[in-house]
């Protein structure tokens, strides 16, 4: 008999990719109703004024227009909800979903236009009339507190955390390393803007919304108790996403406007975002300046951390409210051993474009602190950015290490991990003493090369629930139906192989529903690295129990036992290989609507892939312009379900990590202007940017929190790029502690060059 | 600016009679007036490179030209790449390399690196880099988009 095939950790080819290919997609602008309106939203053009008045009369003459809301229209619909960490006091801050008395940022929706085409809808929107009393805007989030409107102080929250001695140990302190370090204003800028298209059936009274990602659940249920319906009246439809990265599929207000106006006008409303409006409109994320000290003892050994930081949220506290500053704070602590530690870390509120999160949010900002401080001990104790991490380090012994520390409403308790073990892979993996051996000589030579190490823990698989149902179908097919959602990252592959493996089919005959709300009633979604981990748990087990099923009933029908049935490439057969066997879609036709099986996976705890990163850099010291020359990422992932698909989240989430580290930045004027708002002016890495890397993932550390090991990899390629670019540059300046900023721009490395006497 | 043009514009092979204004752009007509939706619209300013389509063999910015530019022209977009059910060599390249993730900006990488290759089948590695790198993608980190193209370069030049 032969065996069953096995596609779990294999790196087999993507479901997703042909239609693709083909051009064949559907991604939001590409859903089309007949008769529908397009919406084209006015935004303010200013970063702080009150709101005086709204003159729409000339935009209503221009022919194709169908009508202009403003607040007076949308007066009934409550602001946008928390979904994460939404602490009470963060509430008067909520953004309204068009603006009521101030305007706060340039961008925010002020009035939205409904025409025949979205050229005309641009054209009147062009012809909106706004009086905007300008007032001075808040554009730093450091420094004193103070009014942020006539009701609103600039800071609704300060995140402490703490646990241990911090002052005895600071008193009885050694040493103290001080820093001042602050991190660039980024975000996730995927390549598909935002888009949404609502249409509402009368005739069954379902309003249904295209263009729905990442949350599609969630988003239903909200949108539908903020436009007085009922859930299950209400759709959201995830087509293709094109990328995520944790800004995309947030309840924003065009999403509610687009429903709002669908069901009020009895049309189809369709909004699809311009490049400048996604630029500063969509979440913005990262900025965060921190004042961190640690004491130390003789040899460099960590004995407090104390942390105070300043996160820059823009003028709303949008869906995420204080989940990155909250995150940021939890998770400083990597994966060094901290006796003592305390962090409050303030929110507030600036004239700049909402924050949310971003691609290992907080974590990024976080490690990027932590890794200075850590490189900072070693300069000071006198030893390498090796040893010092090394000394440090949580041991395998240690395993499950309780931080005690909360985050998402989760302890946080590392589940398992050998952090020694994987940085002692990744520097063999670099070739580290060649390497150092290659750079000191280059640099007696002149040259500026400098190498680095970061390493980090990350989070993934947040519960606390997600449920599969899997259905054999009367044609033989295989229907997996989750509660996640695909924003490119190779769901539908990944889901497709763990069921392949209980059920004994190929997962290429598996067809995997995602993100759509008429098809399972609850879903978690897909955000904080959780859909492996949650959702290929529950598959697995609704998987495992649907095997079960089929051979109770083929049993039946072949007149043995179903212990002696095995499913073998969709055919179930006789384990010892004698007598009839029948097919699967033999057995479907047999039973119709029999071959189905839900179950739920929970789960209270997140679990902790970690990584470590090595950096080669040259600097070009007539440009300021940075090139890395050898970039090395070692990650436990627990067990890969499929390698490729793994390296291939850690090597975009580089990308967008070296973006954050050297060029990418939302840029404001004095005056609160944005000054990113193309393409020519926010500088994402391209293929000349983007070094090659080499990428070792380790199953040394299987989680124990799921019976696969699994943990999440969509973050850990992003964490800590800032940091070890930062490394790197300082040694190939020969100078600790120069880089205290990101990004890294040539602007800025050329001032510090030249600031420094280097150049 | 509502007045409106007659013109036919010439997409993988096959006349479609269309009504645009002269503002419209080409990308728009393609995808809104022709129905082809392959091509994607990622920037509108002509970096991203997302709406990529080969114009008389040239890899355009559909973004940037306006549909009555196109008149007379051949118009390539992603729709016209396979034969039947048989991928091309570079979509087949992609796929193989893992040269997507979300797939937006797959088709203009698809026609700038066919386009360039149709043309310059010989074209340097330094060189071949340097035209990739006029596209954005923010999944991939690149590489096995490079790898793809390599690859299905090196099938090409084969041929």
């Amino acid at each position: 008999m032969t065996a069953p095939a096995k596609f779990v950790g294999r790196s087999v080819p993507r479901l997703e990719d042909r239609p693709l290919l083909l051009g064949q997609g559907r991604f939001a602008a590409d859903i089309s109703f007949p008769g529908q309106w397009h919406m084209r939203v006015v935004r303010s053009p200013v970063a702080h004024g009150k709101l005086q008045g709204i003159n729409a009369a000339a935009a209503l003459t221009l022919p194709g227009v169908h009508a202009v809301w403003t607040r007076d229209n949308v007066a009934h619909i409550p602001p946008i909800p928390f979904r994460l960490t939404g602490l009470v006091e963060l509430e008067p801050y909520r953004q309204p979903i068009l603006a009521n008395d101030y305007v706060r940022y340039v961008g925010e929706p002020v009035a939205v236009v409904f025409a025949a085409d979205p050229y005309i809808a641009e054209d009147a929107a062009e012809l909106v009339e706004l009086n905007i009393e300008t007032l001075a805007p808040v554009m730093h989030a450091s420094g004193d507190t103070g009014p942020f409107d006539a009701e609103r102080a600039t800071e609704p929250s300060i995140i402490r955390k703490s646990y241990g001695d911090v002052d005895a140990a600071f008193n009885a302190a050694h040493a103290i390393v001080t820093l001042e370090l602050s991190i660039g204003r980024h975000s996730g800028v995927p390549l598909e803007t935002r888009g949404a298209i609502a249409r509402y059936d009368e005739a069954r009274d379902i309003l249904e919304m295209h263009g729905a990602a990442k949350v599609p659940w969630w988003n239903r249920d909200h949108i539908a108790k903020m436009i007085g319906r009922s859930r299950t009246n209400m759709h959201l439809l995830e087509g293709h996403v094109g990328g995520g990265f944790g800004i995309r599929g947030e309840i924003y207000p065009e999403d509610v406007l687009v429903c709002a106006a669908a069901l009020h006008f009895k049309k189809p409303v369709k909004w699809i975002e311009d490049r400048r409006e996604h630029l500063i409109a969509a979440n913005h994320s990262r900025q965060q300046q921190h004042n961190i000290r640690a004491a130390i003892d003789a040899a460099g050994h960590i004995l407090a951390i104390d942390d105070k930081f300043y996160h820059d949220n823009g003028a709303y506290m949008r869906t995420h409210a204080a989940t990155v500053p909250d995150l940021a704070a939890a998770m400083l602590p990597g994966p060094y051993r901290v006796p003592a530690y305390r962090v409050a870390g303030h929110i507030r509120l600036t004239n700049k474009t909402p924050c949310g999160t971003y691609r290992a949010p907080g974590r990024y900002e976080s490690s990027f602190v932590r890794e200075r401080v850590l490189d900072a001990i070693a300069a000071k104790v006198g030893i390498d950015g090796v040893e010092i991490r090394r000394r440090n380090l949580i041991a395998k012994s240690a395993m499950p290490y309780d931080l005690h520390l909360e985050t998402l409403g989760t302890h946080i308790v590392y589940d398992s991990g050998d952090y020694a073990l994987l940085l002692d892979k990744t520097l063999e993996r670099a070739g580290w003493p060649a390497l150092q051996a290659s750079l000191k000589k280059r640099r007696a030579a002149g040259e500026m090369v400098g190498a680095g190490v970061a390493m980090f823990v990350e989070k993934s698989g947040l519960g606390p629930s997600d449920t599969v149902r899997v259905e054999i179908k009367n044609d033989g097919k295989v229907e997996v139906v989750t509660g996640v959602a695909s924003i490119g990252q190779g769901v539908e592959t990944a889901m497709a192989q763990i069921a392949a493996d209980a059920l004994g089919v190929d997962y290429a005959t598996i067809n995997v529903v995602h993100g759509q709300t008429d098809r399972i009633d609850q879903g978690a979604g897909a955000f904080a690295s959780r859909v492996t981990v949650m959702c290929g748990e529950a598959t697995r087990l609704a998987s495992v129990k649907l095997r079960g099923k089929v051979l109770r009933l083929a049993a039946e029908l072949m007149q043995t036992d179903a212990a002696a049935l095995d499913i073998i490439n969709g055919e179930i057969v006789r384990r010892d290989n004698t007598g009839p066997s029948m097919t699967l879609t033999e057995l479907a036709q047999a039973r119709p609507g029999d071959l189905s099986a839900e179950d739920t996976f929970l789960s209270s705890h997140m679990v902790y892939p970690y990584g470590v990163h090595v950096a080669a850099v040259k600097i070009d010291s007539d440009t300021g312009g940075v090139a890395i020359e050898r970039y090395v990422i070692g990650y436990d992932i627990g067990k890969a379900v499929n390698p490729r698909l793994v390296e291939s989240q850690i090597a975009g989430g580089l990308a967008q990590g070296l973006g954050g580290a050297l060029l990418e930045e939302f840029v404001y004027d004095d005056n609160g202007e944005p000054l990113s708002v193309t393409f020519a002016d926010y500088l994402m890495p391209t293929s000349r940017e983007v070094p090659q890397m080499s990428i070792l993932i380790t199953e040394d550390a299987p989680s124990p929190l799921n019976p696969m090991g699994l943990k999440g990899a969509g973050e850990g390629g992003a964490n800590p790029v800032g940091a070890v670019i930062a490394a790197a540059i300082d040694d190939a300046l020969q100078r600790p502690g120069t880089i205290a900023e990101l990004p890294v721009t040539p602007q800025r490395l050329k001032s510090i060059l030249k600031k420094t006497g280097l150049r | 600016m509502t007045e409106k043009t007659a013109l036919t514009l010439s997409i993988n092979g096959h006349a479609h009679a269309i009504n645009v204004e002269a503002r419209r752009t080409l990308a728009d007509a393609i995808r809104e007036d022709c129905g082809q939706t392959g091509t994607h619209i990622g920037c509108e300013h002509g970096i991203c490179g997302a709406c990529t389509v080969i114009v008389n063999g040239e890899p355009v910015r559909s973004c940037l030209m306006f549909a009555v530019q196109a008149e007379g022209k051949k118009i390539r977009t992603v729709e016209g790449l396979a034969d039947g059910d048989t991928l091309h060599v570079m979509q087949q390249a992609f796929m193989d390399h893992h040269g997507l993730q979300c797939g937006f900006c797959t088709p203009g990488f698809l026609m700038l690196a066919v386009g360039v290759l149709e043309r310059e089948p010989n074209i340097s590695d330094d060189d071949l880099l340097d035209v990739l790198s006029s596209n954005l993608c923010r999944c991939t980190g690149y590489q096995n988009i490079i790898k793809a193209v390599r690859a299905a370069a090196e099938q090409m030049r084969g041929k």
